[in-house]
């Protein structure tokens, strides 16, 4: 099951027994169930299968997908950023701000895009410094954090929503190329990169490292602190993005509701995608798939109409199978 | 081992597809989107639209539903996605909120899919139908109620909801009404979020800074409940009356049972989602109320009425969760 890389003889020990072949069990259980679930949803309901259903649920699932990608970092490299949710509604926020302020059209979407991407960098920088600089633990930093964004979100709106009437806005997530969403370009695009990023460079084997083992990896001459800050900022750059597809979805931001509960969906997708909670392992697909097993259920229990309380059972139900069928596997 | 397991999952997955394949399809499918059951009103909310959806399924066979929560405006926008995949006829939506809703819900309208929205507006309209309480009236009906029990005199804290729109035109509109009496003195007005936990604190907090009430609104009966509950806590005897909103059944047992402190509340009923689905059903159908000589009205907004003693029988219904 193991393999060795040796690459570069200092970290060749750390890396050994860490890094695993991308399909191993880990990446496989979560496959099969997605496929399980693929095949008994289009048995349940008629509708599942239609091309706009398809492209409704690669839709839902691309803005807790996105930033469930820079979640995977985080958690790999041994941390964990609860923040992500009320950081959608800030950078919303900012975003819709920006829009609304600079009156030519085209130049408002591409800087308020700048902009969030900036802004999201920026308070995962803030979170990064915290757990590093400050030494305190990612999850208290994040549940702090957590309630600082949504505050300021709260505050700079009064809770009001704020909705725009810039006319292109909406097309950027709201828009199609090649009759599939943009945002769901953007999410497979951004898996690709973050996948190279983590199995083909250096830099994704030290945050494996890391997450495995900071003592060993600081000891291999792997600086940890700027890797784990930087997967903060990764996480942040991936609620930037995020926030830029679902405020221009919707045209409008809620401070008080947008990305609500975002956290613990993209924990849930990392999860399910056989990356360990504890660190060390994981991979990009494995999340990609536990956040279309997510997406999957929640449109397989509104296509049939199951009853409204007992849909978070199953989703709970579901969560709980994949990750049993994989840590069996894995002992 | 783990084909036991997948065995497993695939059984729990063909349950639930089978309990729910059992709704199929007929000439007109109506979908429900309510946000979730997040407090009393909204778990009212819900309890009515499966009450009025079994209904009226009984009694037009022509006719099936689709009902759907939401834990947030997103999640609402998906429950509409979802819901427009199934060749829908009518959307019934109570907006989490509505500049979140308004692109999916145009959408909808747009495709010719009968519309009707409830108890929050959008900005731009696009339905068929609105529907909603009478939330200045709310305010209105309980400050004339709270005045004219005092004789117009006293010391009154106000336990607000969450700074959203519907709080601010019932609390607007009962300050309005109470600065016609000069003897009333309001103490205080707080934000409850209209959950019960946080009125508990805050009313303990007011109480604890004003030594002398006469009267509490609350703008919602799960607050009103908690605000009694800090009161006896603190033993206080001189509040003489606590005023309520909503319309809950364990508010409107209280007045039923003559309680010593709660003797009026005012409807914002949940059972609006009800009518909305009543009325969706004739809408779809392209037919009229009764006898009148117009379609459905494009808008409808129900009485906000004052439960007393005396009028309680007609409210009391003790199988509703509000």
């Amino acid at each position: 099951m193991n393999q060795s890389q040796n690459t570069k003889p200092a970290a060749a020990l750390v890396i050994q027994g860490l890094r695993k072949i991308p399909l191993n069990a880990s990446i496989l259980a979560p496959l099969v169930a997605l496929i399980l679930l693929f095949a008994v949803s289009s048995l349940a309901s008629e509708y599942f299968l239609n091309a706009r259903n398809i492209s409704n649920v690669l839709r839902q699932v691309s803005y807790t997908g996105i930033i469930a990608i820079g979640m995977t970092f985080v958690i790999i490299a041994g941390g964990i950023d609860l923040s992500v949710g009320s950081m959608v509604a800030l950078v919303g926020v900012i975003v819709l701000y920006v829009v609304n302020t600079i009156s030519d059209p085209v130049q408002a979407v591409i800087l308020a895009m700048l902009a969030a991407i900036m802004a999201g960098a920026l308070f995962g920088l803030f979170n990064g410094l915290m757990v590093t600089r400050g030494r305190i633990a990612a999850f208290v930093v994040t549940l702090a954090s957590m309630s600082i964004f949504r505050s300021l979100a709260l505050y700079f709106t009064d809770a009001a929503e704020v909705s725009t009437r810039n006319p292109i806005f909406s097309n950027v997530g709201g828009g199609f190329f090649l009759s599939i969403p943009i945002p769901v370009w953007v999410f497979f695009g951004l898996a690709i990169v973050a996948h190279v990023l983590l199995f083909h460079t250096a830099y994704g084997r030290h945050v494996c490292a890391v997450g495995a083992n900071p003592q060993v990896a600081r000891y291999s001459g792997i600086r940890v602190e700027r890797i784990v800050l930087s997967t903060f900022v990764i996480a942040g750059l991936c609620v930037g993005l995020s926030a830029i597809m679902l405020t221009s979805r919707l045209n409008s931001v809620s401070p008080s509701d947008a990305g609500y509960f975002y956290e613990l969906d993209a924990i849930a997708a990392v999860v399910i995608g056989g990356t360990a909670l504890s660190g060390g392992r994981g991979t990009v697909w494995g999340t990609v798939i536990g956040a279309l097993i997510l997406g999957i259920i929640n449109n397989m229990l509104n296509l049939t109409g199951v009853s409204p309380y007992l849909q978070g059972l199953v989703k709970g139900a579901v969560i709980l199978l994949a990750v049993l069928l994989q840590y069996k596997r894995t002992p | 081992m783990t084909l036991s397991r997948v065995l497993k999952m695939a059984a729990l997955a063909t349950a639930l597809t089978g309990t729910a394949g059992l709704a199929s399809a007929n000439d007109y499918h109506i979908g429900v989107t309510v946000p979730s059951a997040d407090h009393g009103w909204t778990a009212g909310l819900m309890w009515w639209a499966q009450q009025a959806t079994d209904e009226l399924s009984e009694k037009y066979p022509d006719v099936s539903f689709t009902v759907l929560s939401a834990n947030s405006g997103t999640a609402q926008v998906s429950n509409v996605e979802d819901l427009m995949i199934r060749n829908l006829d009518a959307l019934v939506i109570l907006p989490y909120n509505p500049a979140t809703l308004q692109s999916v819900i145009s959408e909808a309208y747009e495709e010719g899919i009968y519309t009707v929205v409830v108890d929050r507006e959008l900005e731009t309209p696009a339905q068929d139908v609105f529907l909603a309480g009478d939330n200045p009236g709310l305010g209105e009906q309980a400050a004339r109620y709270i005045a004219d029990e005092l004789g117009g005199e006293g010391n009154i804290l106000v336990l607000e909801g969450p700074p959203i729109p519907i709080n601010s035109q019932r609390v607007d509109a009962f300050n309005r009404v109470m600065g016609e009496y000069s003897g009333i003195n309001i103490l205080a007005s707080q934000n409850t979020d209209w959950n019960p936990q946080q009125a508990l604190s805050v009313t303990e907090d007011l109480l604890g800074s004003n030594p002398q009430v006469d009267a509490i609104w609350a703008g919602d009966d799960d607050v009103l409940v908690a605000a009694l509950q800090a009161i006896e806590e603190n033993d206080r005897d001189d509040i003489q009356l606590v005023v309520g909103g909503g319309g809950s059944q364990r508010v409107i047992e209280m007045i039923r049972d003559d309680h010593p402190l709660v003797k009026g509340t005012v409807t914002y009923p949940p059972n609006m989602i009800a009518s909305a689905i009543a009325l969706a059903v004739h809408g779809v159908k392209g037919e009229r109320l009764g006898d009148m000589y117009h379609g459905i009205p494009s808008r409808v907004i129900l009485a906000a009425d004052l439960i007393t003693a005396d009028n309680v029988e007609e409210f009391y219904e003790p199988d509703a969760t509000y």
